[in-house]
């Protein structure tokens, strides 16, 4: 719970980051955050606008990493490691961990 | 699930005498490392390292030590060196020599070169030859070069191979490389070919070990627990008369047998892992702290000619 608390904080926080650069191309859109949990990307799928900084962060203590083929792929994200990647582009971008391939998530772009 | 069915039968195991019971009763306990013996082409487990050295058996043994995850140092083990150090010294007091030692991967945590270091400098001091294969935590540098350059020279493709031991044929195999969204271990097309070209022409007696990172056969789809194409590997396995795979990943002990083919898999040097569904994700499992070295271990095996089966003893640090 109190990580949720921590977690939308700092959700906001950017937000509020955001909302402040005026000059920025895609102040529009908000960026937001997945949290990879228990072996799971949460939330697993999610719609952004184009122009969403999407951050991994890894709570787990192993290990993961963030690849959608092509697209995008993260380092080896340690426990509290992260990953961020801005979407420009519409579409679907559907990605897994390389070390743990049952674990999949999707970020819908539009 | 045909994975969980191993646990109900007490009829003992005729090459063994080891009932179904007895197998559970190994599997709980928490270990170093598995002693394999191999007796008339079947690997046997022993039970404790101790009492299977006392045994005396005839013909081969090795040790199974995995997942030492050298650089771990979360609430499950905040100390996988100093645990790593304990099997290893275990294997060191061992008043008969094994021949040699296999390691199933996931040598490092995170691939480190300091880590790959620690893990040689502490594995060399049981002065036996190792032969390893890699976990996926052996394949997190950046170039991917550091367990192909320590341990991969001669090894094909992404580092698999095969060697022999008095009669009895090895087989190092890789699945943690070039995974698939949404899919389990993977050995890939050019890996099976080579198992496909080494088996040729070798003798349906020859007794065969397979050794691998993540289990080759199906023990929980769900956490990852299994390999895409590990069928097709045992496809052609299926004419040998004894068959053993041993593998690592699970940190936990686990077997089963299926006609000629014996599955194991050892304990972790590191850290426990959760029963298949048991908790909400395969991550390490904290447990109490005069607990943890009950939870860890290694195996060893022993063969003995004539005999069908190996004898695998899987040892708990403690208890």
């Amino acid at each position: 719970m109190t990580r949720l608390i921590q977690r939308s904080t700092r959700t906001l926080a950017m937000a509020a980051a955001i909302s402040l650069c005026l000059g920025c191309a895609y102040a529009h859109a908000e960026d937001t955050a997945v949290a990879i949990d228990n072996f799971t990307f949460s939330p697993a799928e999610l719609t952004v606008k184009v122009g969403t900084t999407v951050t991994w962060t890894n709570r787990d203590d192993i290990p993961h990493t963030v690849v959608s083929a092509g697209k995008f792929r993260s380092k080896t994200l340690d426990t509290d490691g992260n990953f961020s990647f801005t979407f420009v582009a519409v579409g679907d971008y559907r990605y897994f961990c390389s070390l743990h391939p049952h674990m999949t998530g999707l970020i819908k772009v539009e | 699930m045909s994975a969980f069915d191993h646990g109900h039968n007490e009829v003992p195991d005729p090459a063994t005498g080891v009932s179904r019971r007895r197998v559970l009763e190994c599997m709980t306990w928490a270990g170093t490392g598995v002693l394999w013996t191999i007796s008339g082409g079947v690997p046997r487990s022993l039970g404790l390292v101790d009492s299977a050295l006392a045994a005396a058996p005839a013909g081969l043994s090795f040790l199974q030590i995995s997942d030492s995850h050298v650089g771990f140092d979360k609430p499950a083990n905040p100390n996988a060196i100093g645990t790593l150090e304990e099997a290893i010294g275990r294997i060191k007091a061992m008043p008969a020599k094994p021949s040699f030692m296999i390691h199933t991967g996931d040598i490092t945590h995170l691939s480190k070169q300091s880590e790959f270091d620690d893990a040689e400098r502490i594995i060399s001091q049981a002065k036996l030859d190792v032969h390893y294969v890699p976990g996926e935590h052996d394949f997190l540098d950046e170039d991917v070069k550091l367990y192909r350059e320590r341990y991969g020279r001669g090894a094909k493709g992404a580092g698999w191979y095969s060697f022999d031991a008095n009669g009895v044929h090895f087989i190092g195999l890789v699945n943690v490389v070039d995974l698939k969204a949404g899919g389990l271990g993977n050995l890939g097309a050019e890996q099976l070919m080579w198992l496909e070209d080494d088996l040729k022409g070798r003798s349906r007696s020859t007794p065969i070990v397979v050794f691998a990172h993540i289990p080759l056969w199906t023990v929980y789809p769900a956490w990852g627990w299994g390999t895409e194409d590990g069928a097709r590997a045992l496809e052609y396995l299926k004419g040998f008369g004894s068959v053993t795979v041993l593998n690592g990943h699970i940190h936990q002990v686990m077997q089963k047998v299926e006609g000629n083919v014996t599955f194991h898999t050892a304990r972790s040097t590191a850290f426990p892992q959760p029963a298949p569904g048991t908790a909400p994700s395969p991550g390490p499992m904290k447990v109490a702290d005069d607990k943890l070295r009950s939870l860890l271990g290694v195996a060893s095996i022993n063969f003995k000619p004539g005999e069908q089966r190996l004898a695998i003893i899987d040892t708990p640090l403690q208890g």
